[in-house]
């Protein structure tokens, strides 16, 4: 075509990257690459290679190593090797490291876009613009972290040895996300890069050589998911980070269930995007563009289910379809493009059955007439109208370039419909009336809110899910508290293994009590601030230290729990009640103790020897004090991301926790589980120890005469192993806390997968519950919040 | 249709003009719908990052870049409204206005028989009768900043009046201001009654309301005084004098663009849209006309509804013509100024 010509039709003509660099660098390896282990490249001990293809083509581009078990094992050692002269170094030290990568992927920026662009199909514009900046940006945010290690987690220690997997939506900054928190705590890694993206990580480790990182501190190997499954059953890592499918978290989470490693879980989502009638609606159409169309719409956080008030819905769709006419679908490594190319022909099939699925079920498709190139595996940009809550499409990660549309009638509405969901990653709220804005943002069960945007993403803010979207965080202060460890927690003695089979609960023993004063006390269940009856009509005598009869104890059995749980997500106004009034309940609760002190530490006594019960008693009431003062005094931060924006990091409770009190001190053990729990706002069903459950009897009428709200905590006493299972299963339960044997927090870990829910055990190590510096304060709150981030700009 | 028409750059209706395939006519007056003004929503962060995306999102190459500069000639208007403005200045500049480019890079783009030139030549309303002499038999439309710019503050009448003598002195497009008060107190009737004055005075020759946005300062202010200068009859909307602090700026821009394809989905009626000031780079240029495509499509990137307002461009886009055309880079001087 002329110039002339061209003068007239005025369409975009080719904008083509060069990959030449990109090209030469693959040739200089020979289009073949090994195993990065202990500073070298390390031919595989298998000996097999699979190949790893441009999506826009389906060319080959090299030929990778898979690392088998005896890989992993090789690259699990030469971190272990590496990791004492890792963590001697200074945090001044290691920052320098994290700095120089962050200088290298700079200087070597380009190179790893188009490389990142070749091995995934994204558009060089989002690898150049987005991935590759974000990447830098968090090696040095992360640089600065190891810089402040000592002085800002005094007390703190790194993990150990890290185990890493990662996926192939954003591969090269999946990998920053994942390795520079952990090389600034003081960790050293093995990460699985994904079978489809393996290439920049591996240019990535070439970086680090010329740095000099020490041998055996990053360890990348490659491989599907027997690989995965090496790094996840080997028994010298500590910690496994994750990042991709809830299906595949779920079977981390049962892998490691027998384990202590520590996990995060960065899973799937379904997020909502939420279009109010007063929203600026050519700029939410544009948030929709970023939303589900930026990566072709493979982003776990991004915004699949639109939501719209219903008065601008045919409005807004309208705007929408009109913008995706002037998306450009093509070569990923042209610069004019906004859309490239699906990952593999897998996604792009999973991708169309989900799509064709979504019509079946009666949704209306549209996609834009606009031109597909003819070789590769390209999805036209679609929106779904007509969808249901009950879809396949409204619930189901598709992990495509498809929009869900759905309406809404009023804020309520939109506040339950956004949280119609087993996931809860992220939500993109849109409204010109702030107080509409972040009325929703407080409300709706996500990680990351973004107030007018969407897909925003620094590496001070941190990131990560709600219920099945994973736990932990990435970037920020909370992203580092994911690779470190308080250090007293490794001087504590072991746990017991085994569940103490104390006589306490056997229920062929109902022979009759002997006679005693103690008798006559009746204890029952405490649910929804009531006491009960167990539904099993049994009860079982407790014991003291010297055999003689204490009491008798309410057998409890599931449908207590039911019950129990019930009341405790009926009381979730608790976490809305402000942080002064909690704290005056606390403080309450305190003062009712004191009064009671003796007669309950007298009643105790039997159970744990007078001057045990003295001391629980005493520092109960100081605990309940220390609980009080920091219910307003837990709080988040202001982040300044670049741009206009603040971002509020705020702690919220996480919902209701199920707690399995520890036998070693009834009432203190107990009461230092339930109070974070409840200062921060959740709500708690708490099995008390069978070594002394008739506590729960001294501890309702104490919560009945402090104005404890019913339901905020519920005691259910019985078998704790059996109650433990019913908790951990119940879905109604959104995290369980196990301060028991090896035994039962394995059990506990493996019966809670079914709705990811968050678990928080001892790890094989015996608290002691009379220390204040290990029993009380920030660690505990830690696990009784969860981190959202609300992304507020602003400017007029 | 014949090639030869087709092909030059004075036939300023190619084609019907259109919006996501619905045909549109030109503006005319209606009446003001204050539900219209009051109903605006513009998130300036929004718009911003809309803004940036927009540069970085699209860029042309080889061929289509220097097509696409062509483009950015044909809807330029060659400017000169300085207080130094004296009758040579004025007939130099429409010496470039006739011939923008030098006759080698024509000949080597191959383009002879598009008759380049630029959209119009701007003027102080003291230079409309020189221009109009210089421009003769050229097709080139002599514009005339009247009104009273660029404050617009002087006397309604002699505002109304001003415009009369540069339609008599022979302008063939008028470029108003509106009295950027009207906008801060919200009298968008006010507002309405001085650009339809305007607009009744000029007749049918194309008018271009200047907003001020530089002093208008805040996004949805912007919008709000396109929508009342749209519904006045306004056949052109246009950013800036050129005079303010800052003048155009993708995201004003982008709020006037979004401004006229509602206007249009709502009337059924096009109406133009003039960024100036500020415009300098060959860059630049293509960053408009990308904006103007992706946002309004292909009807919007000819004279007839797109200009830019600009003096220095035409240098930087000569420049990197020569530079397609020889493939080394090119300086200023050798290349006749305007």
């Amino acid at each position: 075509m002329s110039i002339a010509e061209k003068f007239y039709t005025m369409e975009y003509g080719a904008a083509p990257e060069d990959p030449k660099e990109a090209v030469q660098w693959l040739e200089r390896h020979h289009r073949r690459f090994d195993a990065f282990i202990d500073g070298a490249w390390v031919k595989p001990a298998g000996g097999e290679y699979f190949e790893t293809s441009d999506p826009s083509s389906g060319d080959p581009i090299a030929e990778v190593a898979i690392a088998n078990a005896a890989d992993v094992d090789a690259a699990v050692s030469a971190a272990r090797k590496a990791l004492p002269a890792w963590q001697a170094l200074s945090g001044h030290q290691r920052a320098r490291y994290l700095y120089a990568l962050a200088r290298q992927v700079q200087k070597h920026s380009r190179r790893l876009a188009v490389l990142e662009t070749m091995d995934n199909g994204k558009p060089i514009r989002e690898s150049r613009d987005i991935d590759i900046p974000l990447v830098a940006r968090h090696f040095y945010h992360h640089a600065g972290w190891a810089q402040l290690l000592e002085s800002e987690f005094p007390g703190y220690t790194a993990c150990g040895v890290v185990g890493q997997i990662i996926p192939w939506n954003f591969p090269l900054l999946m990998f920053a996300w994942k390795v520079a928190p952990a090389l600034a705590a003081g960790n050293t890694v093995v990460i699985k890069p994904a079978e489809n993206t393996p290439l920049t990580a591996l240019a990535l480790a070439e970086l680090a050589m010329e740095i000099g990182l020490p041998a055996g501190v990053l360890n990348i190997v490659n491989g599907g998911p027997s690989t995965g499954q090496a790094i996840i059953d080997h028994p010298g890592i500590d910690k496994i980070a994750f990042t991709g499918s809830t299906e595949v978290g779920r079977i981390i989470r049962k892998a490691t269930a027998p384990t202590h490693k520590k996990l995060s879980l960065e899973l799937g989502g379904k997020s909502p995007f939420v279009v109010f009638d007063d929203a600026d609606l050519d700029s939410a159409v544009e948030g929709l563009v970023d939303a589900i169309w930026f990566n072709q719409g493979q982003v776990c956080c991004a915004g699949s289910r639109l939501l719209v008030q219903e008065r601008v819905a045919e409005t807004l769709y309208a705007k929408v379809r009109a913008r995706m006419e002037t998306l450009r679908v093509g070569h990923p490594l042209d610069k004019a493009i906004d859309i490239g190319a699906i990952v593999s022909p897998a996604q792009l099939e999973t991708i169309r059955r989900m799509v064709d699925a979504g019509v079946a079920e009666g949704a209306c498709c549209w996609q834009p007439e606009i031109p597909l190139p003819a070789k590769g595996s390209y999805f036209r940009p679609t929106l779904l109208t007509d969808v249901h809550p009950t879809a396949t499409v409204a619930q189901m990660e598709i992990f495509g370039p498809v929009l869900a549309a759905m309406t809404f009638r009023t804020p309520a509405e939109a506040v339950e419909l956004a949280n119609n969901t087993v996931y809860g990653l992220a939500a993109s709220i849109w409204s010109e009336n702030i107080n509409v804005a972040l009325d929703l943002a407080a409300q709706v069960k996500a990680g990351v809110v973004w107030v007018n945007s969407t897909n925003q993403f620094d590496a001070a803010c941190g990131f990560g899910g709600y219920r099945e979207s994973g736990y932990g965080r990435e970037g920020g202060r909370e992203g580092m508290l994911e690779y470190l460890t308080p250090k007293w927690l490794h001087t504590l003695p072991p746990a017991p293994a085994k569940a103490s089979d104390s006589a306490t609960a056997n229920e062929d023993d109902d022979a009759p009590a002997s006679a005693g004063a103690s008798i006559d006390r009746t204890v029952k269940q405490y649910i929804g601030g009531k006491q009960a009856r167990p539904d099993s009509g049994y009860s079982f005598p407790v014991y003291g230290r010297d055999g003689e009869l204490l009491g008798e104890a309410p057998l409890g059995n599931r449908k207590d729990i039911r019950n129990a749980v019930e009341a405790a997500r009926a009381a979730s106004g608790w976490a809305r009640t402000t942080a002064h009034a909690r704290a005056q309940v606390l403080h309450y609760l305190a003062e009712n103790m004191i009064q009671r002190r003796d007669e309950i530490a007298h009643r105790l006594a039997a159970a744990v020897g007078e001057e045990s019960a003295a001391a629980e008693a005493d520092l109960s009431i100081e605990r309940i004090f220390a609980y009080a003062a920091w219910t307003d005094k837990y709080e988040g931060v202001v982040h300044h991301p670049p741009g206009r924006n603040i971002t509020i990091a705020m702690p919220e409770p996480i919902g209701a926790i199920g707690i399995l009190a520890p036998s070693e001190a009834p009432l203190l053990g107990l009461l230092s589980l339930v109070l974070p729990a409840i200062a921060m706002g959740n709500t708690v069903v708490a099995v008390p120890s069978e070594r002394y459950p008739l506590i729960q009897g001294d501890a309702y009428q104490l919560l009945d005469t402090s104005d404890v709200p019913g339901g905020v905590v519920n005691l259910v006493a019985g078998r704790p192993a059996e109650l433990a299972k019913t908790l951990a299963e119940h879905d109604g339960i959104d995290a369980i806390w196990c301060f028991r044997s090896d035994e039962e927090a394995t059990a506990v870990r493996a019966a809670s997968i079914g709705n990811m829910k968050q678990v928080f055990t001892n790890d094989g190590h015996a608290y002691d519950w009379f220390d204040r510096s290990q029993a009380e304060g920030r660690w505990f709150l830690q696990h009784a919040t969860q981190v959202k981030n609300i992304w507020v700009p602003y400017g007029e | 249709m014949a090639p030869k028409s087709a092909l030059s750059t004075q036939n300023t209706h190619p084609a019907p003009v259109t919006l996501h395939g619905r045909s549109l006519e030109p503006n005319r007056r209606i009446p003001l719908n204050l539900d219209w003004v009051e109903e605006v929503r513009v998130n300036t962060s929004a718009v911003e990052r809309r803004s940036l995306t927009h540069t970085a999102r699209r860029t042309v190459k080889k061929e289509t870049q220097a097509a696409w500069l062509l483009r950015a000639i044909a809807c330029m208007d060659l400017t000169t409204l300085s207080g130094d403005d004296s009758a040579e200045r004025v007939r130099r500049l429409c010496a470039k206005a006739r011939n923008p480019l030098q006759r080698h890079l024509v000949e080597a783009l191959g383009i002879e028989d598009l008759h380049l030139t630029v959209g119009a030549v701007c003027v102080y309303h003291t230079f409309v009768e020189t221009a109009v002499r210089a421009l003769e038999g050229s097709g080139i439309p002599v514009a005339a900043v009247s009104a009273g710019f660029p404050a617009g503050l002087s006397p309604l009448a002699e505002r109304v009046e001003e415009i009369r003598r540069s339609l008599e002195a022979g302008a063939q497009e008028i470029d108003i201001v509106i009295t950027r008060a009207h906008v801060f107190n919200g009298d968008w009737h006010a507002l309405y009654d001085e650009v339809a004055a305007f607009k009744d005075t000029c007749g049918p020759v194309h008018m271009k309301a200047i907003l001020g946005t530089g002093d208008l300062m805040t996004l949805r202010n912007v919008a709000r005084a396109s929508w009342v200068a749209m519904m006045a009859g306004a056949d052109f909307i246009k950013t800036s004098t050129g005079k303010e602090s800052v003048n155009a700026t993708l995201p004003v821009s982008l709020t006037m663009v979004r401004a006229i394809r509602e206007y249009a989905k709502r009337t059924g009626m096009a109406v133009g849209f003039k960024p100036a000031g500020g415009i300098r780079t060959a860059k630049q240029s293509l960053d408009w006309l990308a904006m103007m495509k992706d946002e309004l499509g292909r009807s919007w990137l000819e004279p007839s509804l797109f200009r830019f307002g600009a003096s220095g461009m035409l240098a930087d886009i000569e420049r990197q013509l020569e530079h397609h055309v020889t493939g080394r880079y090119s300086a200023t001087y050798r290349h006749p100024i305007a």
